[in-house]
């Protein structure tokens, strides 16, 4: 080991040394601690608001910092001296997946299709729903939005804080579509996924000439502008209390409902609300499924090979004689696209929507999604998003918390604060998402994967 | 007129406090590049620890002399929102220094994020409201039809911003950590070249950033009475529109800038309707940001190969 070289002298010394660190750490959050956690404030009987004081939890936070940092410190130390440091995956495990990506994608495109069946199994008919619905269909909704914008942020490189705006399109397409001309979900699943592009032209058209961190912002502006409108705008869009009975999705006409021309009954099966439910997987499954082809088959073309090229260096492009404007609009209106497809899909899932769904919030979640995965992989966007769904899904499931923390411990409460968290966390431990690693499209002979370190502006 | 005179009072005190908020934006744009997205939640934040403090000193002193309170709890929370300010420099940005061009800013989303639920998970997702204070105003114009007032809480946040502002003035035109930071902002190679300390003036701008959110804190908390977790959100929006109107990286085009969107969202809810002043301003930012990028008071960007 490494450590032997060290003199004990040495290693007081850099005990000193990380326990000094640990002490101003702690006293750093014991400051950051002192307001805001000391004192909780509460509104009594009267309605007025009285402090709790609660140095208890001051105490752990100090105390779990102290350690942490005093961990961190000593680890630092001895990855210093030596090559010791442990690796989370070893080494090659990147390498190894991307050379048998075609297997493993292979091997989770069973897996997706067979999941119902899986979950029906393991769980029963009852607990089926909870999997198929809230596990499936719910993180297969934030995978094909982070694969919509993937095409935005991944492969044209243009920050787009907003995208919740065309998700809000298409479900308030088919909502308001549906209800009030009755028209099918079949066809108004095209139609929205039309209309948010068509939003996306519009709004895409002025500010795509801006750059980076002014672009974000203007499309955030965009995405806050058009909530704001769905909220105040009532005639058209009934405002706070959004739309319900929203007709849902039929089986090519059938409906699922237990009457007679039912689809339970059409089939000669016995009625339960699991079979609409892996309807809807299946749905889903095949727009997801849709969104990657075509990003797959568009990198590969021209317009693809544009879009990539304008991430990495815009001027060079200009110069080589590609229309910026052209090539940028058509990123973000085919981004908008399949956001409005998954929006028309989350209305016709819901059978309820209100300005609420489409906050800002859940456009900083698909971002996440996108970046943390790694910009521009799919797989990386799937990865993110069974993370960091259904990792949030799983915090509802830890009830046997709540015997060690007491009853009124309740985990879903720390869900956005953990997701937070994991996107600073995850930032400052891989600046370009868990799998930063590129496949190109264009190669001489052989296909060499792009390592992370080579990624950056203009080399990748 | 009467109404004029009365909503331009009101506007500029709106404006004063977004300004304030607009300053921590543009420092932070001008020296590292960067939008410092969870600037609004460390104003939110600030406001928090305000009424904490406000609290506590008026259950320990009794609620008798408002100003004396308001100023300790001004330079308490002034200290202690830096130090948060300073931690997150630390943590979330720091390390994503020299790393890719949008690192920085969804470390910045995440920091918003987590700030944002920190605050409803320790504190409560309820409306934290604070007995009314400063409820006195004097008259200006005595009219029969529409009396204008102005109250003394406007006095006290127009002074005190007038002041702070002048102070801060001072700190960064007169003062050798002024210039260290004007030399950061201009060229940070440069400047480290020539012995200036680019991480602590980095550090220092935060703090400085933070120390005027969080003045902007109390003066949110001394005007509205009543502060929520998710309060951070909008003003921090708006007061970024202000420091983009303003010209981002100027100072005096992020107050001017916070004034003229605090004049024109008040001017908006008297005069055309109250339902659509959130839009207003951001149709403001999106039009600024297309048509003239470099704002008001800014020096247009040169791309440089």
């Amino acid at each position: 080991m490494a450590m032997d070289a060290s003199t004990p002298a040495k290693r007081q010394a850099d005990m000193t040394k990380a326990l000094k660190e640990a002490a101003f750490a702690a006293l750093i959050t014991f400051g950051l601690c002192i307001p805001i956690i000391a004192w909780g404030t509460r509104q009594n009987l009267d309605n007025q608001l009285v402090l709790d004081p609660r140095w208890d939890a001051v105490a752990w936070a100090v105390a779990i910092v102290f350690v942490g940092r005093f961990l961190m410190a000593l680890r630092q130390q001895t990855r210093g001296e030596g090559k010791s440091a442990v690796r989370l995956l070893p080494h090659g495990t990147i390498g190894f997946f991307q050379r048998h990506s075609r297997m493993f994608s292979l091997f989770g495109l069973g897996f997706l299709l067979t999941f119902p069946i899986i979950a029906i199994n393991l769980a029963g008919w009852g607990g089926a729903l909870k999997w198929i619905d809230n596990f499936g269909v719910q993180i297969l909704i934030y995978v094909m939005l982070g694969w919509g914008l993937n095409i935005v942020v991944g492969l044209a490189g243009l920050l787009d804080l907003g995208y919740v705006a065309f998700y809000a399109v298409g479900a308030y397409s088919y909502a308001l579509l549906a209800k009030n001309f009755g028209l099918s979900f079949w066809i108004l699943l095209p139609l929205s996924g039309i209309l948010a592009a068509f939003w996306g032209l519009i709004l895409g058209f002025p500010v795509l000439r801006l750059r980076g961190d002014y672009l974000a912002i203007v499309t955030l502006a965009f995405g806050e502008i058009i909530r704001l409108v769905l909220i105040n705008w009532t005639d058209f869009s009934n405002g706070y209390a959004g739309i319900s009975g929203i007709p849902r999705p039929t089986f090519f006409g059938i409906p699922f409902t237990a009457a007679d021309d039912g689809f339970a009954a059409v089939f000669g099966l016995e009625f339960s609300p699991l079979y609409r439910t892996i309807f809807l997987y299946y749905v889903i499954l095949c727009l997801a499924l849709l969104t990657a082809y075509v990003s797959l088959r568009l990198r590969r073309l021209p317009v693809g090979r544009a879009w990539e090229a304008l991430r990495e260096d815009e001027i060079a492009c200009r110069s080589l004689g590609i229309n910026t404007t052209n090539t940028k609009l058509t990123a973000f209106s085919l981004g908008a696209m399949f956001g409005g497809f998954a929006g028309s899909f989350f209305a016709a899932r819901q059978g309820f929507i209100s300005p609420e769904s489409f906050v800002f919030m859940e456009s900083a979640v698909i971002l996440a999604i996108v970046v943390l995965g790694g910009m521009g992989s799919l797989w990386g966007c799937a990865i993110a998003a069974i993370a960091m769904i259904g990792g949030t899904e799983l915090l509802r499931e830890l009830d046997w918390l709540k015997q060690i923390f007491g009853q009124d411990f309740d985990p879903t409460k720390y869900r956005m604060l953990i997701f937070g968290f994991a996107m600073v966390v995850i930032m400052i431990w891989k600046p370009r998402g868990l799998i930063s690693t590129r496949e190109p499209t264009a190669f001489l002979k052989e296909k060499k994967a792009i390592s992370s370190d080579m990624v950056q502006e203009g080399h990748g | 007129m009467e109404v004029f005179v009365q909503q331009l009072i009101n506007g500029l005190t709106l404006g004063s406090i977004y300004g304030l908020i607009a300053i921590g934006y543009t420092m932070v744009f001008g020296i590292i590049g960067m939008v410092n997205f969870a600037h609004g939640d460390v104003f939110m934040l600030s406001a928090f620890i305000a009424l904490i403090f406000f609290m506590l000193i008026s259950a320990w002193f009794g609620a008798g002399l408002i100003v004396l309170a308001l100023i300790f709890v001004l330079i308490l929370a002034m200290f202690f929102t830096s130090l948060w300010n300073w931690t997150i420099e630390r943590v979330a940005y720091r390390p994503l220094r020299g790393s890719f061009r949008l690192a920085p800013l969804i470390s910045a989303i995440g920091m918003s994020i987590f700030l944002m639920n920190f605050v409803q998970v320790v504190q409560g997702p309820r409306n934290k409201p604070i007995p009314p204070m400063l409820n006195k105003s004097i008259l200006l114009i005595d009219s029969a039809t529409y009396p204008v007032s102005i109250s003394y809480k406007q006095v006290v946040i127009i002074v005190t911003t007038i002041v702070l502002l002048a102070a801060f003035w001072y700190l960064v035109q007169k003062t050798p950590l002024g210039r260290a930071q004007r030399a950061c902002e201009q060229d940070r190679k440069m400047a480290s070249l020539l012995g200036v300390d680019v991480d602590r003036t980095i550090s220092i701008t935060f703090v400085m950033g933070a120390a005027l959110a969080a003045v902007a804190g109390v003066m949110y908390l001394v005007l509205y009475g009543v502060v929520n977790f998710a309060d951070g959100f909008t003003p921090g929006v708006k007061a970024f529109t202000a420091a983009v109107l303003g010209g981002i990286g100027s100072l005096p085009g992020a107050v001017l800038g916070g004034l003229l969107i605090g004049l024109i969202e008040v001017m908006w809810s008297a005069y055309f309707t109250i339902d659509y002043k959130d839009v207003a301003a951001f149709c403001i930012l999106a039009v600024v940001l297309v048509f003239m990028p470099s704002g008001i008071l800014g020096r247009p960007e040169v791309e440089k190969v």
